[in-house]
C-alpha cells in the first residue's frame, strides 16, 4: 500500500510559561533559567505536609488575555482540579491543573494560507520538576516545580505538519506582542506535544478520526516537530500497512536517529483521579474584571500586517516586519513613521538591512536616526533611471547568476536582487528589483 | 492560690502582670505536671522542655522591663503534632513523618509565638487525625485523664488530655469534624471549632482540605474568645482563609446577652439512641437557656446519618489525594509504615475518585453537602443558635473502638453536619454522667464566633460546669 493512501491527523498541546515574576502556587520566583538547582524552593513547591497553594492572579489574567486574543469564550466560572500520578518530578503526588472548568474554552486562530485552526480549550497549571539522569541515579531540580504552564490545546484539525508549524509561531508571535511570555523555546519556556494519529482518505473525507492517538512528549523546537510528525506518520502508515492498528501510547522523538520511541509509561492505567482542588475556592469574573482584561488587548500581529499594508507596504515586507522582527522592531517603528518618515521606504530599509535591526537593539533614537539617514542618503538616488542603472550594472558584474537563472535555477534571481540592494543601500523594494530583474531576464 | 498549672489563660496573665509569678514556674509547675502524670496520660510525642524554659526567661525579661502587649506573654500551651513546627519534629502521629522535622512554621503556631505563648510540647493523635479516640496514633493510646482506662476522644486528644490535667495552660486541636469538640466533651475541657476558613491551615498537615480547622482547647470560654483572637485571621499563605476582620471576641462576649434569642433544638440530634441518663445530662442543660431568657424551640434537621456518608466520601477522597505526597522519597519514612486506618482510607478514597465512579461516589456526596448546608442555613433563619450533645455517650473504653470500621464517624455523628458545612461550634462542659463529662455543642452560622462565645460564655458562667475537674491519680 502506498503512503499517499493515509492522511495524517495532527492535534497539538503547547505549553507555554507566562512572564510573571511569583510561580504559580506560591512566592517563590520564576526567574530559573540558568539558577543553581534547588535554590528557588518553598514549602509550598516542594510538596511539604501542610504547605497550602495560593494561585497567582497576574497568571490567570495573562491565560485569559491569550484567550481573548484567540477568541476562546472566558468562562465566568473556573476552578482547578487535582491530577493525580506518581512521578518523581512531582512532589505532592498530584498537579494542579485545571480539568472541568477550564479559563478558556474553544477560540480559533487563522492562517496565513486562510486555514482555521480550532482550539479545543486554554488552561492553566503548575509546572513539574526537572529530572536529571547522571549514570544510573536521577536527580532533581525544584526550580521548575510550581512554575506557572500555560496549556493551550487544538482540536485535532491539522492534515499537514507544516500548518502546525505555522500555527506555532503564529502563536508564539500573538503571546510576544501581547507580552504574556518570552516563549524562548531554548530556555524550555514553549514546549509541543503532537497527537498524532492516521487514517484513510475515506475517513479524512467522511470526517472521521481514528480509534487512537499517539502523543509526542515534549518537543522543544519548530524543526524537531516537523521531524517527529513525519517520522511518526511513517511508522504509523508501515504499522497500518502490516495489517495492525498502531496503539495509543507515549512517545518521544529521538533526535539522533530521527524517528520516535516509545516512552515507559508513568502510570499503568490512565486514571488521573480528577476532583476539584479543595485549598483554592472557586473564581468567578465579573463583567469589570473582564473588561479589565479586555482593555490589556492589543493590536496583534495580523492586524499590524493589515495596518501595515494600508500604508502601502507590500504584504511580504508587513509580514517581514511582524512576524520575524516581532513586536520590539514594529514599536520602534511606529516611532519613526510618527516622526513622518515614508513607510514604503522604511520597511524596504528594514527588511533589507540586517543593521537595522543590530541599530533597534540599542534603543529606539538609534534606530531613528538610521532609518532617517539612510533614506535620505538613498531617496534622491533612486529614480526609476537609477535604479534601472544599477540593475544593469549588477547583472553585468554577476555572469554566473545570471547564467543559472537562465537555466532554470530561479533561486538565484534572490541573490541578484539582493546585490541591487546592497548598491542602492537598501533603498529600492526588491519585490521591484525582482521584477525589473525578471523583465530584463 | 491554686498550683500554677490549673490556671486558666486570664488568670495566668493577670498573675504574671502583677508579677505574682513569673514565667518560668508557670512553666515549671507544667513541666512538673507533666512528669508526675504523663507516664498514665501520654498526651505528649514531643516536650520541648529546656526551650520553653529558655523562652519563659525571655519572657519573664520582657514583662519585667516594659509595658507589653503580647497577649499570650509567657503562657505555655501544647499543640497538636500535625502543625508543623520549625526545627521540631511534626509526626501528625504517624510513623511515615517521625523524624521529620519542618523548615517551616504553621501559621497558628507562628501567631502563637508571636503573641508571647510557649511551646511546652507537641501531642499524641490519631495518625493524620484520621480517627475519634486517639487509638489510631502510629507510637501509642493516650488516656483519658478523668478515668485511664478510657479514651481521651480524639483526633486531638493529646492536646484535650493534657489540658483536661491540667498540664499546661492551653491546648491547640484541629477539627475536621468533631476533633477538637469532641475531645473536649470526653475531657471535659471547652473545644471552639472555629469557621472553615477563620483560621489558616498554613502548616497544618492537611486530612482533609475542605473542612479542617484549627481551634483551642481550653478551661474556659473566655480563654477560647482569647486564643481565637489570636489565631484567627486572613494569610496570604492560605487561599481558603477569609480576609473578614477579627473580632473582639472577648469584649463582645461580655457584652452579650442571651436574653430575646431562639436556641434550636433539633429532634433528630437527640433521637440516636442514647443512654437515658445521658441525655437527661443534656437535655436539663437546654433549661439553663431559658433561664438565661432564651427561647429553647424544636426545629428540624436532616437526619445526621447523612453526614456521616457525605463526610466519608469527601474526606476518605481528599485523605488519599493529600496523603500522595508522602512518599518517603524526599523525607520521611517508607511507604510501609503507614498505619492501617490510613492505607484503609487512602483505598476507599482513591476508589470513590476514580474514573467511572466519581459521579457516584464524589460528584454526588458534594451535591448532597449543599443539601446538609441549606438545611442549615434555613435552620439559622429561624434560630440563632443550634445545641444538641457533642457526642452520643460518654468517653468509651480503650479498645472498644476496635469493633467499628467506621468508628470515628459514629463517634461523630453530632458534629458532622456542622463541619460539612463550615460553620463554627463549641463544645462546652455540661455536667456529669457515671462521673464521667458530657459536653455540649453549641453551633452558629459562618463567622458568628463573637455570638456563639458569648452564649457559652453565659452558659458557663451560669452552670460553672467548667470547673468539675478529673483527680488525678
Amino acid at each position: 500500500m502506498s503512503l499517499t493512501k493515509y492522511k495524517l491527523v495532527l492535534g497539538l498541546e503547547i505549553h507555554l510559561h507566562p512572564k510573571i515574576n511569583k510561580k504559580m502556587f506560591c512566592y517563590c520566583s520564576s526567574d530559573i533559567w540558568g539558577k543553581e538547582p534547588n535554590t528557588l524552593t518553598c514549602p509550598v513547591c516542594l510538596g511539604l505536609p501542610g504547605a497550602l497553594p495560593v494561585p497567582n492572579r497576574e497568571a490567570v489574567e495573562k491565560t485569559q488575555l491569550l484567550g481573548m486574543a484567540l477568541k476562546c469564550e472566558i468562562n465566568q466560572k473556573s476552578r482547578f482540579d487535582r491530577k493525580h500520578y506518581f512521578y518523581p518530578d512531582l512532589p505532592k503526588g498530584y498537579q494542579i491543573s485545571q480539568y472541568k472548568q477550564p479559563l478558556c474554552v474553544g477560540g480559533s486562530l487563522k492562517l496565513d494560507n486562510g486555514f482555521v485552526v480550532e482550539l479545543d480549550r486554554i488552561h492553566l497549571e503548575e509546572d513539574v520538576a526537572k529530572s536529571f539522569h547522571v549514570n544510573s541515579q536521577t536527580l532533581i531540580d525544584f526550580n521548575k516545580s510550581g512554575v506557572a504552564l500555560i496549556e493551550m490545546v487544538t482540536k485535532p484539525v491539522f492534515t499537514n505538519v507544516t500548518d502546525a508549524v505555522d500555527f506555532c509561531k503564529k502563536v508564539q508571535n500573538i503571546i510576544r506582542f501581547l507580552e504574556i511570555g518570552d516563549v524562548d523555546m531554548e530556555k524550555g519556556q514553549l514546549r509541543l506535544e503532537a497527537n498524532v494519529s492516521v487514517r484513510t482518505e475515506e475517513m479524512e473525507n467522511a470526517n472521521e478520526l481514528a480509534p487512537y492517538k499517539v502523543e509526542i512528549k515534549n518537543i522543544n523546537s519548530f524543526k524537531f516537530l516537523e521531524k517527529a510528525v513525519n517520522a511518526e506518520f511513517e511508522r504509523q502508515v508501515e504499522v497500518f500497512t502490516s495489517g495492525e492498528i498502531p496503539k495509543q501510547e507515549n512517545r518521544g522523538f529521538n533526535e539522533a536517529t530521527g524517528k520516535t520511541v516509545t516512552q515507559r509509561d508513568k502510570e499503568e492505567a490512565h486514571d488521573y483521579r480528577y476532583f476539584p482542588e479543595p485549598d483554592i475556592p472557586p473564581m468567578e469574573f465579573d463583567d469589570d474584571y473582564l473588561a479589565g482584561i479586555t482593555s490589556q488587548l492589543r493590536e496583534l500581529p495580523d492586524e499590524a500586517v493589515s495596518r501595515y499594508e494600508s500604508m502601502g507596504i507590500s504584504l511580504a515586507t508587513a509580514r517581514t516586519i511582524v512576524n520575524n522582527f516581532g513586536l520590539d522592531t514594529v514599536i520602534l517603528f511606529d516611532q519613526a513613521l510618527k516622526k513622518g518618515l515614508d513607510p514604503i521606504k522604511s520597511a524596504n530599509f528594514l527588511v533589507n538591512k540586517k543593521e537595522i535591526i543590530e541599530a533597534a537593539a540599542k534603543g529606539s533614537e538609534h534606530l531613528y536616526s538610521m532609518l532617517e539617514q539612510l533614506i535620505k542618503g538613498n531617496s534622491d538616488n533612486l529614480d526609476e533611471e537609477k535604479l534601472a542603472g544599477v540593475i544593469d550594472q549588477v547583472l553585468e558584474m554577476n555572469p554566473k547568476a545570471v547564467g543559472d537563472y537562465k537555466k532554470g535555477n530561479t533561486n538565484s534571481i534572490s541573490f541578484l536582487v539582493g546585490q541591487v540592494m546592497k548598491e542602492t543601500k537598501g533603498g529600492a523594494d526588491p519585490m521591484v528589483v525582482r521584477k525589473k530583474i525578471e523583465g530584463k531576464l | 492560690m491554686a498550683s500554677l498549672n490549673k490556671l486558666t489563660i486570664s488568670q495566668a496573665r493577670e498573675g504574671l502582670k502583677n508579677r505574682d509569678f513569673t514565667s518560668v514556674a508557670l512553666v515549671e509547675a507544667c513541666l512538673t505536671q507533666i512528669s508526675s502524670y504523663d507516664k498514665k496520660i501520654k498526651a505528649f510525642i514531643t516536650l520541648c522542655a529546656d526551650k520553653a524554659l529558655e523562652l519563659a526567661k525571655k519572657a519573664d525579661l520582657e514583662i519585667s522591663q516594659a509595658s507589653y502587649k503580647k497577649p499570650l506573654l509567657g503562657i505555655p500551651y501544647v499543640c497538636k503534632d500535625n502543625f508543623s513546627t520549625r526545627g521540631i519534629q511534626t509526626t501528625a502521629g504517624s510513623n511515615i513523618l517521625k523524624g521529620y522535622i519542618p523548615p517551616f512554621e504553621s501559621t497558628v503556631t507562628r501567631k502563637l509565638e508571636n503573641a508571647g505563648a510557649i511551646l511546652l510540647g507537641k501531642t499524641n493523635m490519631d495518625a493524620f487525625a484520621h480517627g475519634s479516640s486517639t487509638e489510631t496514633s502510629d507510637f501509642f493510646k493516650t488516656t483519658n485523664p478523668w478515668d485511664y482506662s478510657r479514651v481521651p476522644g480524639g483526633s486531638s486528644g493529646g492536646s484535650a488530655a493534657a489540658v483536661s490535667a491540667d498540664m499546661c495552660i492551653f491546648g491547640i486541636g484541629s477539627e475536621t469534624a468533631g476533633s477538637v469538640r469532641g475531645p473536649a466533651a470526653w475531657c471535659g475541657i471547652t473545644g471552639l471549632k472555629p469557621t472553615y476558613g477563620r483560621v489558616s491551615r498554613y502548616g497544618v498537615v492537611a486530612m482533609a482540605s475542605s473542612t479542617d480547622s484549627p481551634g483551642p482547647l481550653t478551661k474556659t470560654v473566655e480563654d477560647a474568645a482569647i486564643v481565637l483572637g489570636v489565631i484567627a485571621g486572613g494569610d496570604p499563605f492560605d487561599a481558603t482563609s477569609s480576609p473578614l476582620a477579627v473580632e473582639d471576641y472577648v469584649a463582645k462576649m461580655e457584652s452579650f446577652s442571651l436574653k430575646g434569642l431562639k436556641v434550636g433544638r433539633p429532634a433528630s440530634y437527640f433521637d440516636i439512641g442514647m443512654e437515658a441518663g445521658y441525655k437527661k445530662t443534656v437535655e436539663d442543660s437546654l433549661a439553663v437557656f431559658t433561664e438565661l431568657g432564651a427561647e429553647v424551640v424544636d426545629i428540624d434537621l436532616m437526619n445526621p446519618k447523612y453526614s456521616i456518608a457525605v463526610y466519608t466520601i469527601l474526606q476518605r477522597s481528599e485523605v488519599s489525594s493529600n496523603l500522595a505526597r508522602l512518599t518517603g522519597v524526599r523525607y520521611g519514612n517508607a511507604r510501609g509504615t503507614f498505619g492501617r486506618e490510613a492505607k484503609r482510607r487512602m483505598m476507599l478514597g482513591a476508589y470513590a475518585l476514580s474514573a467511572g465512579y466519581y459521579e457516584a461516589y464524589y460528584s454526588k456526596a458534594q451535591r448532597v453537602r449543599t443539601m446538609l448546608i441549606d438545611d442549615l442555613n434555613e435552620a439559622f433563619e429561624k434560630v440563632d443558635l443550634i445545641v444538641g450533645p457533642t457526642m452520643p455517650g460518654i468517653a468509651l473504653k480503650l479498645g472498644e473502638s476496635e469493633k467499628f470500621s467506621a468508628f470515628g464517624e459514629m463517634m461523630d455523628v453530632l458534629v458532622e453536619q456542622s463541619s460539612i458545612a463550615g460553620i463554627t461550634g463549641i463544645s462546652v462542659p455540661c455536667g456529669l454522667h457515671q462521673n464521667l463529662p458530657v459536653g455540649l455543642n453549641i453551633m452558629a452560622p459562618m463567622f458568628a464566633e463573637a455570638k456563639l462565645l458569648g452564649a457559652a460564655h453565659e452558659f458557663e458562667k451560669s452552670t460553672k460546669f467548667n470547673l468539675e475537674r478529673p483527680i488525678l491519680e
